[in-house]
């Protein structure tokens, strides 16, 4: 648990004139389960999404696994926010699980029947297998979540980072996605969660990063999960300098 | 006059094939706009090149297809303009600087207003060509060859419509690139757009891209079924056209349009999951919620043995209705009756007991 799988060095975000991030130095333990919290507005999404390239950053490198390319992507499994797909897409829960496989796929190459077995096994991980000839509309806000972490699963990446997998489940999902993220932590996986509940932090999580806009404090949960910290980060508004 | 069914066919095949991915993304609007817009690139070329049937009219066409969706997109994207309206700012301004350009400058030509709108199928099979020894309508030939472009495309690139159109940022993860595909497809709609309304006109264009889809989309669970079926429908909707329009001697795309909202709203009321069920579901579930309340009350303490007065007193029902409940309830066997007074059966009992684990009431 030694390594950095994730390296972040002077980076800095802005929409507009605006920054969002803030000279953001941080160092991701391999094989952790690491949450990111921080207030509203702290920069907790806009920081994954810059590490998923899929915001540019106005400065500074991202190194995952120790590499800068593109493709390195495609050994991280994102779970976005629940409002950032098209929901009433004419999908059933297994072509969506389905398409974790599509990083492995290539152009026009189609999922076979490998990749399907591979994706009822990650169905059944999340006790979603009664669902797999739903249509995603059909789904609670609970079982959309667990769709998109099996395809997650599906995708066998490294790296799993999650938007607020927890915003607004049930507990049984919640307790189902804990447990499933520790079994995946024993197999080697990196988890890098965006998390919003503080009372969970320490039974949930091993690392944790305070964000707002800057990082206030990162490490172990037990050395930096601090009232002290917490306080810095939730009553600072705007930028330390 | 078979020919004219072909044509008429074939058009539709080739456009819905497409339209299934333009209804998903919401760009119904922008087929609008493209659909008229391709007329300032055919103006253009035609001024250059002098002949109706040069192929520079369907490339220049379809350059300002895509031209038209790029604008919009610039237009929107500085978030002044909210998408709707940059979609009717660029797209009458171009129609427009079209229509200036042949009042202008080709008052003699057949460049008719009308035919581009609404097009005229019927005169599609006297303008042939030779196809290996085969004398064919020209737009059966251009139109057959997009439609196996056409339906080439979805095919080999199935899965990254797919996912490029349910999850774009997925889709950049995963290595697809999503503007790649969106101007691809924008780019066929061109073209398919510039031989459809020649053939058939804009109007209909733009029918056979929008409706078949929406209506095939009432009914699915899969894009493939919705791909299908909204072929199906294209096809459906140009035979029932073609035989009224021609029975009735109206115009074949006019009719064909409006028969797509028909079977549009036919779909839309009837089917499974549509209005007349939902209105019937809804009557049902009201029922027998109704029925369900009126056995907890008779299971509640002090209320064992009611009185019709007390019922109706309590639950604000009107007589008939309250006299087809307890019909329903006393047949059931849920309820009996005595001296005025109703009482639970063992089974009322036990459905109130049920009622109260479904609804997560004490017990």
């Amino acid at each position: 648990m030694e390594e950095d799988i994730i390296t972040i060095r002077d980076l800095n975000v802005a929409y507009q004139d605006k920054p969002a991030l803030w000279h953001i130095n941080l160092d991701i333990k391999e094989n952790s389960r690491t949450a990111i919290v921080g207030p509203n507005g702290a920069g907790k999404s806009t920081m994954i999404k810059t590490v998923m390239k899929l915001i540019r950053p106005v400065s500074g490198n991202i190194k995952i696994a120790g590499r800068t390319d593109k493709g390195v992507l495609k050994t991280i499994a994102y779970v976005p926010q629940k409002g950032e797909v098209n929901w009433d897409f004419p999908t059933t829960v297994l072509d969506v699980v389905l398409m974790g496989r599509y990083v492995h796929k290539g152009w026009i190459k189609r999922p076979n029947r490998k990749d399907k077995e591979i994706a009822l096994k990650a169905l059944k991980t999340m006790k979603m297998e009664a669902f797999r000839d739903r249509q995603i509309s059909e789904l609670s806000g609970g079982q959309r979540q667990r769709a998109f972490l099996a395809r997650a699963i599906a995708q066998d990446a490294d790296i799993y980072v999650m938007d607020e997998p927890l915003q607004g489940i049930d507990i049984t999902t919640e307790n189902l996605i804990i447990d499933v993220i520790r079994q995946l932590q024993e197999d080697g996986k990196t988890f890098i969660v965006v998390h919003h509940q503080l009372n969970t932090v320490k039974e949930y999580f091993d690392h944790v990063v305070i964000l707002n806009k800057t990082v206030i404090a990162s490490g172990p949960v037990d050395a930096v999960f601090t009232e002290e910290n917490i306080e810095t980060a939730y009553r600072e508004k705007g930028i330390r300098t | 006059m078979i020919e004219v069914l072909l044509v008429l066919v074939v058009t539709a095949l080739a456009t819905s094939v497409l339209g299934v991915f333009l209804v998903l993304r919401g760009l119904s609007m922008t087929t609008d706009a493209i659909s008229h817009t391709i007329l300032l690139g055919i103006v253009l070329a035609f001024f250059i090149t002098n002949d109706i049937r040069s192929p520079w009219l369907i490339i220049a066409a379809s350059i300002v297809g895509i031209l038209t969706v790029y604008i919009i997109e610039l237009v929107s994207r500085t978030q002044l303009v909210r998408q709707d309206a940059a979609i009717g700012l660029v797209f009458t301004a171009l129609f427009a600087a079209a229509i200036i350009l042949i009042s202008k400058y080709s008052g003699n030509v057949h460049l008719d207003m009308d035919v581009v709108l609404m097009g005229e199928v019927i005169f599609a099979p006297f303008n042939r060509i030779e196809v290996l020894g085969f004398s064919i309508p020209n737009a059966l030939w251009q139109l057959s060859i997009i439609l196996l472009v056409n339906a080439g495309f979805v095919a080999l690139f199935y899965k990254e419509l797919k996912l490029t159109t349910f999850d774009s940022k997925f889709a950049f993860i995963a290595g697809f690139s999503a503007t790649f595909i969106y101007y691809v497809l924008m780019t066929l709609v061109s073209v398919t757009a510039v031989a459809a309304f020649d053939a058939v006109g804009s109007i209909l264009v733009i029918n056979f891209f929008v409706a078949p889809a929406l209506t095939a989309y009432l009914l699915v669970r899969r894009l493939s079924s919705m791909i299908w079926l909204s072929m199906l429908f294209a096809v459906i909707n140009s035979v029932l056209g073609y035989l009224i329009g021609f029975g009735y001697d109206l115009s074949v795309a006019g009719v064909t349009s409006f028969i797509a909202l028909v079977t549009f709203m036919i779909v839309f009321i009837f089917n499974p999951d549509g209005w007349v069920n939902n209105k019937i579901r809804s009557m049902k579930q009201k029922h027998s919620f109704t029925r369900a309340m009126i056995l907890m009350l008779m299971n509640e303490r002090g209320h064992t043995r009611l009185t019709e007065r007390e019922i109706t007193a309590h639950f604000n029902l009107g007589r008939k209705q309250f006299d087809k409940h307890m019909e329903y309830l006393l047949i059931n066997d849920y309820i009996e009756k005595a001296d005025g007074h109703y009482t639970l059966t063992e089974r009322g009992e036990e459905y109130t007991h049920y009622t109260r684990i479904k609804y997560e009431l004490p017990i």
